[in-house]
């Protein structure tokens, strides 16, 4: 937390000082963005969820082997980036601006293999199985729109995720940011790390095809 | 956690012990999901299951990744009672989500 903060916590209520949430200003900027991105990815899986339980023909093309073993990794990927991320906070809440730099550089690993997995993933179902935001093979269009929508909208977090966290990143090697910017940083990263803790399941476990 | 100290202190209280434990057992709920949806059991309790172990670690995730446990009781009231009424509000379409298939002509 900045001296700033410190000082206007510390100041009378009357001038603008008590913090109710004692906690600084980008720090809860970032949580109302979480809780209305949490709202905007809620409406997409019940709107799927209520697609999925409403059409009993809903297609399964997620074979067990390698499908879903494949998105597991992808999960394994994200939850261990989060590790890395609080690692990171850890780090830079002691002071050991090097340390928190590197496990910033783990997390942003763990973010891009989380990206390239997940693309391998759409290619297959786009070359392999058909499957376009339109159309597929299974005469079910909305699996498509909802899908790709879905794992789009998380993938573009992921993405804006890794880039944020170089930003961060650079910064710290230079000197630049405090402890309270990468905590925020840490924030958006696990926010993303919470919506694919709903998206795998529902979206991959739910249309699972076990032989 | 009104000054920097105290605030530092809350932090210091989740050790590096207690986010690998955090990480173990999300690993093993994701695993325990996994292993149901090899199971391949009835749609809606399949739903529910993976729907409850997901809060969990949505939970889990929050408390202590995102240090809301560490935070001041009034954020945690200020921000999560509303996002969770808004999201029981969409629930309200699911008993006709369920009634569709049978709906249908020929159903």
């Amino acid at each position: 937390m900045s001296s700033q903060v410190t000082a206007a916590t510390a100041a009378s209520a009357w001038e603008g000082g008590k913090s109710p949430y004692a906690t600084n200003s980008k720090k809860f900027g970032m949580w109302l963005f979480i809780i209305s991105d949490s709202l905007t990815f809620s409406a997409l899986l019940f709107a799927y969820t209520y697609s999925r339980v409403a059409n009993p023909d809903w297609p399964k093309p997620f074979d067990f082997t390698p499908s879903i073993i494949f998105s597991s990794v992808m999960t394994f990927c994200l939850l261990s980036s989060s590790l890395t991320m609080v690692m990171a906070v850890h780090s830079m809440n002691h002071g050991k601006r090097g340390a928190a730099g590197g496990w910033i550089l783990a997390t942003m690993g763990g973010g891009a293999a989380f990206v390239v997995l997940h693309a391998t993933e759409w290619m297959r179902l786009i070359n392999i199985e058909h499957v376009t935001p339109g159309s597929n093979p299974w005469g079910v269009p909305l699996f498509g729109a909802t899908f790709f929508g879905i794992t789009g909208l998380h993938m573009t977090h992921v993405i804006c995720g890794v880039i944020y966290l170089g930003i961060i990143c650079q910064g710290i090697f230079r000197g630049k940011f405090k402890a309270e910017d990468v905590e925020v940083s840490g924030l958006y990263w696990h926010f993303v790390d919470l919506v694919w803790m709903f998206v795998f399941p529902l979206v991959y476990l739910m249309s699972a095809r076990v032989n | 956690m009104s000054t920097h100290t105290e605030e530092v202190e809350h932090i210091a209280g989740a050790t590096t012990v207690t986010f690998a434990k955090v990480w173990i057992g999300l690993l093993v709920l994701t695993g325990i999901e996994v292993f149901l949806c090899y199971k391949q059991l009835p749609t809606l309790t399949m739903l529910t299951m993976l729907v409850g172990l997901s809060v969990i670690k949505a939970a889990l995730i929050i408390a202590y990744f995102m240090h809301l446990k560490f935070e001041r009781f009034s954020l945690f009231l200020t921000l999560f009672p509303m996002l969770i009424f808004c999201i029981l509000l969409m629930l309200i379409f699911l008993g006709d989500a369920t009634r569709i298939p049978g709906m249908r002509p020929g159903a």
